[in-house]
């Protein structure tokens, strides 16, 4: 704590009082910390610095595309040249002649909209309670929410295998009622669940807090009940904010493999995903194929970055609306 | 350290932010470069430290150029309007790094560093962080720092700019003091015209890049060169009126204006300070040089040390300020409502000079 | 942010009760089926499965691995971060918005890329291998493959921060007299250390549990090339439950220590910062 108001005469010379509130100095806008969802920053700097002599500039942006240049452009081009080396007509043969590619296709687009789904669901609510709420035990929560984050995928598939398989805890009565959840597509939902659990969550709560309660509160003040201020109200603040996280989701969902490949017991044309019929392909030497399933994860990841990166440049724009609208953030 | 500043002008992409800017700080003032925001004191003062530079013009110190030379060959002493306090150092440190990077020792540093922390008057503080400060203790440090290594000239750029009221007053004074006490040349940009008065031995007053005027701040505020510095300092009524032969006509009133002595007749916008403008209750004497204009009184509100009346002026349909000194205002007891006469005492007007 | 009280704003019961309810289902109970198995061990048996010689060239491997792959990415990252934040150069937006495809991209297609092109019939290996750089089925490609995909934590750790730092900072360090080499050292690289530590930990704990793009690159030759996850997805196909469950335990212990050191560090880096 600052010393309060001195006023001090010193040899003729003035002290001064102080006031004892400290000033802040010019802040910087959201903080969006160590985040594994990876979403480029906010704030775009002033200037582009150029006091390094040009030669250090040069350097380093070329070592930098180099860099970007190797790690991810080349592979990226190696994918689709590998996919359609030999001509359009065999990679549709590969793709859609194949029964067994055919069904992992179809399985991929079943079980990964699944989860994301129920992380949806789940996602709003927990940010809800999470944004708007304070109580005991909230920063336990946000806690075991990263775990899934942290968890290795072929332990997570280990868990459930533990939990619904042959020989796990419920493995008897389930194979009594005739369910199968290990070996089949709802294990694979479930797992698929568990590992893109944090997403949707994780993106919602800093747009929730950044967008602030007053409109809900005020819909709220003004008459409306819990659904009607929700759809109303706090679905259109959110629901970009929500788009970016499913897609973050969906992303993630699409590609799982280790956990999958733990859960699914790789029944080629029942239980393989689209990344285990990369791998069974090319464990059975057959490269054009292998590369023509990844071809198309390659094509929708890239879809979801060009996604992600228009969401980013929306989301940006709705939060500066919000944040003047709110006036949260006071005077300089 | 005298500064000369010659024939500067700086363009960033289409927006002209300097033009042709020529200028004289004598070794050991203090001058103040006021105006409103675009108006160029900033890129001037920046271009003085060596942190843009011009497309045109030198910069002199005492008799050397120093145009192309960095910030750092300058040696000059920086002082930002939030601060740039390196967050991650104590006071003692941030106050010690122009020491530490010219390769001081430790000993010396500690002497310099506790002799300047006393001159700002916190030692103590050494140890303490950034942000466990107030904004006028940062400022302080940064002051601090900025004269640590002796620097020929000292430059702030709006220094007073991010802090409470009460605590810039008191800065204020306070750097008056200091640059008694070590004479550094200074240069100080604001947009406070009080700030400037209150500080400086010398004012500039610049607009849209281009000086308007320079002078005590005397000099500038009582015989204002130009429209602009007119208006920008102290708060002045602006009519649209007549001047002939030493005259300026307002409506029905007559006003000596000794800046237009021709004897043609202009049309003209003329200027009236707000402390200028005299309240009586009745129209006085008529005579040929003066009278005064019909008005009735809209609002009442002490500012400080006067009494602002807002007025309406009858017969033009147009608002006036009038600032009076609290025993004029309880002597004529104005009330909402009521109708009074403004007799204006003096006028300015700014014409261009020419002659048919 | 403004916190509500619950009475104000309607949903906390159900909002919550519900996600309590979904993470005991999904996340809770699964996890304590595991530490019961583990628990269902007797010590010896436990000690057993988890340190042999197999396991622990599997620990070196992965810990390895795992370590010069984070390292690698920090200096990587903040090149790649800084270039962008500082620098302009054609087609920068683009490079920025390609930083985040290792985290969107499969791990299988990650893995079936980077062998395909370390071998020595790739694009990249027919120059390495005749160099003597084996990027495929070796230590080495485990590493690249797990540099490819922490690569992005670093960087997006590293940006905001270095955007935040105010041009002022380094004019203040000019007009002091530090050269651009002392302004980096002193005034650009400690606020930059906090977010560097917090990207390696992230890239850290992310190369640990990975599985999908290593299988396809390492060979998996125990003893040589098996990291941990394989080993466990051995152990599971062998039908070696309570072994697989053993190490798993190992493994989620350690990543729960790591989350927790991680959001520690969060924690102090927004301290320094303030």
């Amino acid at each position: 704590m600052q010393p309060n108001g001195v006023v001090v005469q010193h040899n003729g010379v003035v002290g001064w009082a102080e006031s004892s509130r400290p000033t802040t100095s010019r802040m910087v806008g959201l903080e969006d910390s160590a985040h594994p969802t990876g979403k480029a920053p906010a704030i775009q700097v002033n200037a582009a610095h150029r006091t390094e002599p040009w030669w250090v500039r040069w350097s380093l942006t070329l070592a930098a595309v180099a860099v970007l240049t190797v790690l991810v452009i080349v592979p990226v081009v190696n994918v689709f040249y590998q996919a359609l080396g030999r001509g359009v007509g065999v990679y549709m043969q590969n793709l859609f002649g194949d029964p067994n590619t055919r069904h992992a296709i179809l399985l991929t687009l079943t079980v990964a909209p699944s989860a994301v789904l129920a992380n949806l669901i789940f996602g709003v609510a927990c940010a809800w309670a999470i944004a708007r709420f304070r109580f005991p035990g909230r920063a336990l929560l946000l806690t075991i929410i990263d775990l899934p984050f942290s968890v290795s995928p072929v332990v997570a598939g280990l868990m459930f295998v533990l939990l619904f398989g042959m020989q796990g805890y419920f493995g008897p009565w389930l194979r009594d009622h005739g369910i199968r959840i290990i070996f089949a597509t709802p294990g694979l939902i479930l797992v698929t669940a568990f590992v893109t659990l944090p997403f949707v969550v994780r993106e919602l709560i800093p747009v929730m807090e950044a967008i602030g309660p007053e409109e809900d509160v005020a819909a709220v003040s003004l008459g409306a009940n819990g659904w009607q201020m929700f759809w109303r109200v706090t679905w259109p603040n959110i629901r970009w904010g929500l788009l970016y996280g499913v897609i973050l989701c969906n992303a993630r969902a699409m590609g799982e493999f280790g956990a999958v490949y733990v859960v699914s017991g790789h029944i080629a044309g029942r239980t393989d995903t689209m990344p285990l019929r990369v791998e069974k392909l090319f464990q059975e030497y057959n490269t054009p194929g292998s590369f023509a399933v990844a071809s198309v994860l390659t094509f929708l990841a890239l879809v979801t970055l060009a996604l992600k990166t228009w969401l980013e440049h929306r989301e940006r724009k709705e939060i500066a609306e919000a944040l003047t609208y709110t006036n949260t953030r006071g005077k300089e | 350290m005298s500064i000369t500043v010659k024939n500067i002008s700086k363009r960033f992409g289409s927006f002209t932010a300097l033009d042709n800017v020529s200028l004289d700080v004598r070794n050991g003032g203090l001058l103040a470069l006021l105006g409103p925001s675009g108006s160029g004191k900033t890129t001037l003062l920046r271009i003085i430290a060596g942190l843009e530079t011009a497309d045109e013009g030198v910069i002199l110190y005492e008799d050397e150029e120093v145009t192309h030379r960095s910030a750092r060959e300058r040696n000059v002493g920086f002082v930002f309007q939030h601060y740039a306090l390196f967050r991650h150092m104590n006071v003692f440190e941030n106050v010690a790094f122009a020491l530490r990077v010219r390769g001081w020792k430790q000993a010396q540093v500690r002497e310099r560093v506790g002799e300047l922390l006393r001159l700002v008057r916190l030692d103590g503080y050494e140890k303490r962080r950034p942000s466990q400060l107030s904004g006028g203790q940062r400022q302080r440090v940064a002051l601090a720092r900025a004269l640590a290594a002796q620097p020929r000239v000292l430059l702030l750029d709006e220094p007073f700019g991010a802090l409470d009221a009460k605590v810039r007053q008191e800065l204020r004074r306070w750097l008056r003091l200091l640059h008694r006490e070590i004479h550094c040349t200074t240069v100080l940009v604001t947009h406070d015209q009080e700030e400037a008065f209150e500080v400086a031995d010398r004012v500039v007053v610049m607009n849209r890049g281009r000086i308007e005027q320079v002078g005590s701040p005397r000099e500038v505020f009582e015989h204002p060169a130009t429209a602009f510095v007119m208006d920008f300092l102290g708060r002045v009524n602006v009519f649209q009126g007549r001047v002939q032969n030493g005259q300026a006509y307002l409506g029905e009133a007559v006003v000596p204006c000794p800046d237009y002595l021709h004897n043609e007749e202009r049309s003209a916008r003329v200027y009236v300070r707000s402390h200028e403008l005299d309240i009586e209750r009745n129209a006085g004497p008529t005579t040929e040089s003066s009278s005064s204009l019909a008005a009735t009184v809209m609002h009442v509100h002490p500012v400080g040390a006067v009494v602002r009346v807002q007025l309406h002026l009858r017969e033009a349909d147009d608002s006036l300020n009038v600032e009076l000194n609290p025993q004029r205002c309880n002597e004529l007891d104005l009330k909402i409502g009521d109708r009074v006469y403004v007799a204006p005492r003096r006028a300015r007007v700014f014409v261009p000079d020419y002659s048919i | 942010m403004a916190a509500v009280n619950r009475r104000v704003l309607p949903g906390f019961s159900l909002s919550l009760g519900y996600s309590v309810c979904y993470l005991g289902l999904l996340v809770f109970i699964p996890l304590a089926a595991c530490f019961l198995k583990a628990a269902s061990l007797t010590p010896v048996q436990f000690w057993d499965a988890v340190w042999n010689e197999r396991t622990r060239a599997a620990y070196r491997l992965t810990f390895g691995t795992s370590l010069a792959a984070a390292g690698v990415n920090v200096v990587l990252g903040l090149l790649v971060a800084w270039v962008l934040v500082r620098y302009s150069f054609p087609l920068k937006r683009l490079f920025d918005a390609l930083v985040d495809l290792p985290f969107a991209l499969p791990t299988a297609v990650a893995g079936l890329v980077y062998s395909s092109l370390y071998v020595q019939s790739g694009w990249l290996g027919q120059y390495l291998v005749p160099l003597g750089i084996e990027g495929a089925y070796s230590r080495l490609g485990i590493v690249l493959v797990l540099v490819f995909t922490g690569f992005p934590f670093v960087v997006r750790t590293v940006q905001p921060v270095l955007e935040g730092l105010e041009p002022e900072l380094e004019e203040a360090a000019s007009t002091l007299g530090a050269t651009r080499w002392q302004t980096f050292r002193f005034v650009l690289w400690p606020p930059l250390v906090p977010p560097l530590l917090t990207g390696f930990a992230l890239a850290f704990a992310r190369a640990l549990g990975e599985y999908g793009s290593v299988v396809f690159i390492a060979g998996n030759k125990p003893f040589q090339t098996e990291i941990a996850p394989v080993l466990i997805v051995a152990r599971l196909e062998e039908f070696a439950y309570g072994e697989a469950t053993a190490l798993a335990v190992v493994l989620l212990v350690l990543s729960f220590a790591l989350l927790g050191a991680i959001n520690l560090l969060e924690r102090w880096s927004k301290n320094r910062a303030a």
